[in-house]
């Protein structure tokens, strides 16, 4: 649970009465919301990484990639699905 | 046992490989403190590639390794006899109380669920006002931001039936405590990367002042593991105690101000007790008492006896890097991840957890 997840900004939105702003992070296909407050200047595009839903800070593309290539090869991003396996028997 | 060419990057794991073996002369003691480096370590296979004389021993770094036996046992009860809805991370929930899990609470009807994030929690307790809903908020300084920001969401959106079961940890409190006890010998330390995304790099400066020991902030891949181990050793072999920052890619000297302001909005530095190793001083964060009314620990006032750990399980020695797993009598016979006999063994990032998932011989093999 101590991973964080690089992905990229696809669209922002305010939130909680335009209090909060949250982002629709891609992680190679997989689409989660994640908070910003953390990163204030992060806009569409940037790669952040992500962990457990609030993004920590911007890193850069190609950082990015070659760190989620590596999650990817080594079976760590389950935790990305671990909310819709709620009812899943472990 | 991996090849080379398996790895991201395997010309580069080469020559540090190469490098290191030239560049140890002398037999030296390091620990990774994240139990996320553990994880990558023995995964990858890179323990069996070590010079002989370069030990990498295992710390405390796995947070829900050392959230205290009697606090499951607190949000079970919290599950099974208050009815709240109590919500946390994978990990946490398949760890086994004195009695049983959260994910037995489940099955015993507890309204238990398995979230990625605490602000799902929050979103839950927007949609069930009529509920409680409790978020059992583990973690290391990385996870903080996002559990206190959940505190903040609901505070902002005046929910009354949201709180947090905080059991929070600090890595420099518990590399002090590792270095103070007189049966560890070590040398050197790779310090946590995203834990020092948020916090920076300066808290580890008055350790390696106090105790001259090199302290290497490090990434978490392989390389970055091989380049982080190459530095210290660089650095002990030539009598020098510094901090350095292998993971500047990622890590900046300052952190992340932003989150360590909401930390700082939502949480005090208190004591806390450490499963397997006993109670550091100022050592973990829990809920400010301006906040109290969305701290799990005092809005329920519940009091969970004390139970005590089972006789056999060395787990303090091996979360202080004094044993390895493989040291402990009960290692893979009475204690395997179904049946955990102690905190290591029961998530993927406690040392004993990934020694039995990727055993593989220790002894090295040349390069
Ligand atoms: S193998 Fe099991 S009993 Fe032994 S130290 Fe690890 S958790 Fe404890």
């Amino acid at each position: 649970m101590c991973l964080a997840i690089p992905g990229k900004i696809k669209s922002i939105e305010l939130q909680y009465g335009g209090l909060v702003r949250m982002a629709k992070v891609e992680f190679g296909g997989i689409v989660k919301e994640a908070s910003l407050d953390m990163v204030p200047h992060a806009k569409i595009g940037d790669y952040v990484l992500v962990h457990v839903g609030v993004a920590i800070t911007i890193v850069d593309e190609e950082e990015a990639e070659k760190s989620f290539a590596y999650l990817r090869e080594i079976g760590e991003l389950d935790e990305l699905v671990a909310g819709s396996q709620i009812d899943k028997p472990y | 046992m991996k090849y080379l060419s398996e790895y991201r990057a395997p010309e580069l794991v080469e020559q540090y490989l190469a490098e290191l073996h030239r560049t140890a002369t002398r037999p030296w003691t390091i620990m990774e403190v994240c139990g996320g480096q553990t994880h990558s370590l023995v995964k990858n296979g890179i323990l069996s590639l070590l010079p002989t004389n370069v030990r990498m021993v295992h710390g405390p770094g796995c947070p829900v390794c050392v959230t205290p036996l009697n606090l499951i046992d607190k949000a079970v009860y919290l599950a099974e006899k208050c009815g709240v809805i109590l919500c946390s991370y994978g990990d946490m929930v398949r760890v086994p109380g004195s009695e049983r899990s959260l994910l037995e609470a489940k099955a015993n009807g507890g309204d238990v669920r398995i979230l990625y994030s605490p602000l799902e929690a929050v979103q839950i307790a927007q949609q069930n006002p009529g509920r409680e809903v409790v978020f059992f908020a583990v973690g290391f300084e990385t996870t903080a931001p996002a559990n206190a920001l959940s505190v903040v969401h609901a505070r902002r959106l005046g929910l009354t039936n949201y709180s947090i079961l905080a059991s929070h940890v600090l890595v420099p409190p518990a590399m002090e405590a590792v270095m103070d006890d007189p049966e560890t010998n070590i040398q050197g330390f790779l310090a946590a990367g995203h834990v020092c995304t948020i916090m920076g790099v300066y808290d580890y400066v008055p350790l390696v002042q106090k105790y001259q020991v090199p302290i290497v902030v490090t990434g978490f891949e392989p390389v970055d593991l091989l380049q982080g181990i190459l530095m210290t050793v660089r650095q002990l072999e030539r009598g020098e105690a510094r901090l350095e920052n292998q993971y500047t890619r990622v890590v900046s000297d300052d952190g992340n101000p932003d989150a360590r302001r909401v930390i700082e909005e939502v949480f005090d530095v208190t004591d806390r007790e450490w499963r397997g190793i006993g109670n550091i001083p100022r050592s973990g964060w829990e809920v400010r008492p301006e906040l109290a009314a969305f701290d799990a620990n005092r809005k329920f006032n519940v009091n969970i006896a004390k139970v005590s750990e089972c006789a056999d399980c060395i787990a303090g020695q091996v979360l202080k890097g004094i044993k390895k797993p493989s040291e402990c009598s009960q290692f893979g016979k009475r204690c395997t991840p179904l049946n955990p006999l102690g905190a290591p063994m029961v998530s993927s990032e406690g040392a004993c957890a990934a020694y039995y998932h990727f055993a593989q011989a220790e002894a090295p093999v040349s390069v």
